[in-house]
C-alpha cells in the first residue's frame, strides 16, 4: 500500500444506492423499499436495524446475490447491472457470519480461492496468501496448512476477512461478521479490523444489529426500520445527538448520551485544550490513559466518587515499562459533559 | 468358461478329493489359475462396470434433483421401486429384451444400484453447509465451480458411504447373475450346487466374501485419503 490519506483512498470506490427496491418473488411487500444512500469511498457504512428489516437483502443486492427489482446500485460510477455477476462478485470481498469457510480446504487454500479462479500463477498466489495471513495475524507457516475446524472462532473470522481481501477488491461486504463471537473476542476482532481498515481503506458495508458495534465501527450508520425503509443515515455522532424520529431514538437507546461519549477520547480533550493542569492536590485522583474514551472517564469518576480524573500519556508499546506515562492534565466532570454535548 | 464341464474334472484325485473332504486346499490351489482367478476377475469386472455406471448416473440425477427440488420425489420414487423388485425377477424381465447377455446383467445391476447411490449422494449434497455455498456464490464462483470444488467435495463422505453399501450389495447380486451369463464366482457356485464335491462351492463363496470385504476396505481407505479435513475435525 502506498501512502494514501483518508481523502483519496487508493483503489477504493464509492457505492451509491439509487432508489433501490427489492421485492422477493411471491412477497407482497418489499424487503427493501426505495433505499437511497451513498457510501463514500474508503468509509465503513454500518447497516443497522431490527431483524427482518432488510439489511442482508440490501447487502446482497450489491454483489447480486439478490437481484434488485427497482432502482440502481453504482460502484465507482458503474451500474452493477452492466457487469457480469460472476466478475462483479470477484471484485467484491464478502464476509458472512459463520465465516462460510470451506471446511474441506486448508486455511491457505481458503484464502487462495478467488485468486485461483482468477488464474493467478502459483508463486504470486503463495506470496499473496502469506501476505494476507500475516496481515490478519495468522502467519502462514503456522496456520496455512490447518483446516478451519482447527482454529478458534475468532481466528476463523480473521481468515474469512483475509479471504475476502485476497484479490484486493475495492469494496467489501460484511454480514454480521462478528455476530457469532463472544463479547471479548468480538472487541478484539473489531479493533483489529479497524486497524486493518485504517491501512487498506476499502469501502465497507457492514451489517450489524448491535448499536454499540455500529457506533464503534461505522463512519456512517444507516438505520433500517421494519419494511425495509431507511429511517436515518448519518454519522454516529449526529445519529446519537439528533435521532430523526422516535423509532431511531428508541433503537439507539436511552443511553445515547453515554454512547456519544465513546466517540471522544481524552486525547481529544487534551488537543482541544479542555484539560486543566495537574496540581499536587490532584495526586489522589484516579488516573486514566489518554486513549480511553470519555465514557470510561465518566465511569471511573462514578466508580471512584470523584469529579475529575488525571489523564496520562498512553503507555508507549516501545518502552516496555509497566508504569504509566507522564500526566497530561486533569479532566473534570464538567469538561467531559461539555465535550459530550458538543 | 463354457468349455468347463458342469461336474468338475477331478483329474487324478488327490487323497483329500478321494476322501470327499469338505474343503481340499490342494484342489483349490491346483485350480486357482484355471478356475477361481478368472471367475474372480470376471466378478470384479461385472461389479465395477455396474457400480461405476450407476455412480455416474446417480451423481447426475442427484445434482439435477438438488437444483430442481421438484424432481427429487419422482426420481426417488422410481429408483426405490426398482430397488424393491427381486433381482431374479428383474433379470427375468430383461432377458426377453436384451437376451442372456452381459448387457442384461449390467442393466439390472445398474438399476439396482441407483436407489442407494442416489439417496446417499442427494443427502450428501443437501448437507453441504449453506454458508459455504453462499460464500462461494458471493465470491464469484460459477455454478460448475461450486458444484465441483465445494458441493461434491464436501459430499465425499456421503458418496463413499453410498459406494460402500452399493458395492457390497452388487458383489452379492453378481453371484446371482450366473443364472443369466456363465461368468463370475456365481457360476462356479451354481455348477457346484449340482455336485457332491464342496471345495469349488466353498472356495468361490469365500472368494465372493473376501472380494466384498476387500472392496469395502479399499473404499474406506479412499474415503480417508479424500477427506483429510474430516479426520482433523474428529480430533479437534
Ligand atoms: N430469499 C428470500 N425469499 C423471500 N423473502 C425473503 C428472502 N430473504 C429474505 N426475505 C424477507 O425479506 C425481509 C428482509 O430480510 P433480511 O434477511 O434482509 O433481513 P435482515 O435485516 O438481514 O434480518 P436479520 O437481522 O434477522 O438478519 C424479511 O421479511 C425476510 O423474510
Ligand atoms: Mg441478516
Amino acid at each position: 500500500m502506498t501512502q494514501a490519506g483518508p481523502e483519496t483512498p487508493a483503489g477504493a470506490q464509492d457505492i451509491v444506492f439509487d432508489h433501490v427496491v427489492k421485492t422477493y418473488p411471491n412477497a407482497t411487500v418489499p424487503a427493501v423499499d426505495d433505499l437511497s444512500l451513498t457510501v463514500p469511498a474508503g468509509e465503513i457504512c454500518v447497516l443497522l436495524g431490527p431483524s427482518g428489516s432488510g439489511k442482508t437483502t440490501a447487502l446482497m443486492m450489491v454483489n447480486r446475490l439478490a437481484e434488485i427489482t427497482g432502482g440502481d446500485i453504482r460502484i465507482g460510477g458503474r451500474s452493477i447491472l452492466d457487469l457480469d455477476p460472476i466478475r462483479l462478485r470477484r471484485s467484491i470481498g464478502y464476509v458472512i457470519q459463520q465465516t462460510g469457510l470451506f471446511p474441506h480446504l486448508t486455511i491457505a487454500e481458503n484464502v487462495a480461492t478467488v485468486p485461483k479462479v482468477l488464474g493467478w500463477d502459483k508463486k504470486r498466489l503463495r506470496e499473496r496468501v502469506g501476505e494476507l495471513l500475516e496481515l490478519v495475524g495468522l502467519p502462514a507457516g503456522e496456520y496455512g496448512r490447518r483446516y478451519p475446524a482447527q482454529l478458534s472462532g475468532g481466528q476463523r473470522q480473521r481468515v474469512g476477512i483475509a479471504r475476502a481481501l485476497a484479490a484486493d477488491p475495492p469494496v467489501m461486504l460484511m454480514d454480521e461478521p462478528f455476530g457469532a463471537l463472544d463479547p471479548i473476542t468480538r472487541e478484539h476482532v473489531q479493533d483489529e479490523f479497524l486497524a486493518l481498515h485504517a491501512r487498506i481503506r476499502k469501502t465497507v458495508i457492514f451489517v450489524s444489529h448491535d448499536i454499540d458495534e455500529a457506533v464503534k465501527m461505522g463512519d456512517r450508520i444507516a438505520i433500517f426500520r421494519e419494511g425495509g425503509k431507511l429511517a436515518q443515515y448519518d454519522t454516529p455522532r449526529t445519529l446519537l445527538k439528533e435521532p430523526a424520529d422516535a423509532f431511531v431514538a428508541r433503537f439507539v437507546g436511552a443511553d445515547r448520551g453515554l454512547k456519544r461519549l465513546t466517540l471522544t477520547r481524552l486525547a481529544d480533550l487534551a488537543d482541544a485544550g479542555a484539560l486543566t493542569p495537574a496540581r499536587d492536590a490532584d495526586a489522589a485522583l484516579p488516573q486514566l490513559a489518554a486513549d480511553a474514551s470519555l465514557r470510561s472517564a465518566l465511569s471511573l469518576m462514578v466508580a471512584e466518587g470523584t469529579d475529575a480524573v488525571r489523564v496520562t500519556e498512553p503507555r508507549g508499546p516501545a518502552d516496555g515499562s509497566d508504569g504509566t506515562g507522564p500526566v497530561l492534565g486533569v479532566a473534570s466532570l464538567d469538561a467531559v459533559r461539555k465535550a459530550g454535548a458538543a | 468358461m463354457s468349455a468347463q464341464p458342469v461336474i468338475p474334472d477331478y483329474g487324478d484325485p488327490s487323497a483329500c478329493v478321494a476322501r470327499d473332504a469338505t474343503f481340499c486346499t490342494d484342489w483349490f490351489g491346483d485350480h486357482w489359475w484355471n478356475l477361481f482367478w478368472p471367475a474372480l476377475v470376471q466378478h470384479l469386472e461385472l461389479t465395477l462396470i455396474a457400480v461405476v455406471a450407476g455412480f455416474v448416473l446417480a451423481v447426475v440425477a442427484a445434482v439435477l434433483c438438488h437444483h430442481k427440488s421438484w424432481l427429487a420425489a419422482p426420481v426417488s420414487g422410481v429408483t426405490s421401486f426398482l430397488y424393491t423388485v427381486p433381482p431374479l425377477a428383474l433379470f427375468q424381465l430383461l432377458v426377453p429384451v436384451t437376451g442372456f447377455s452381459v448387457l442384461t446383467v449390467e442393466t439390472a445391476l445398474v438399476l439396482y444400484s441407483l436407489y442407494l447411490l442416489f439417496t446417499t449422494i442427494l443427502t450428501g449434497l443437501r448437507e453441504v453447509p449453506e454458508d459455504a455455498v453462499r460464500a462461494a456464490r458471493g465470491m464469484g464462483l460459477t455454478r460448475w465451480q461450486i458444484l465441483t470444488k465445494v458441493e461434491l467435495r464436501l459430499a465425499v463422505p456421503s458418496l463413499i458411504s453410498g459406494l460402500r453399501v452399493t458395492t457390497v450389495m452388487t458383489i452379492g447380486i453378481v453371484a446371482i447373475a450366473a443364472y443369466v451369463v456363465d461368468q463370475g464366482l456365481g457360476s462356479l457356485i451354481l455348477k457346484a450346487l449340482q455336485s457332491p464335491f464342496n471345495t469349488q462351492f466353498i472356495g468361490a463363496g469365500a472368494l465372493a466374501v473376501a472380494l466384498a470385504l476387500a472392496a469395502d476396505g479399499v473404499l474406506v481407505l479412499a474415503g480417508r485419503l479424500l477427506t483429510p479435513w474430516a479426520r482433523t475435525r474428529r480430533a479437534a
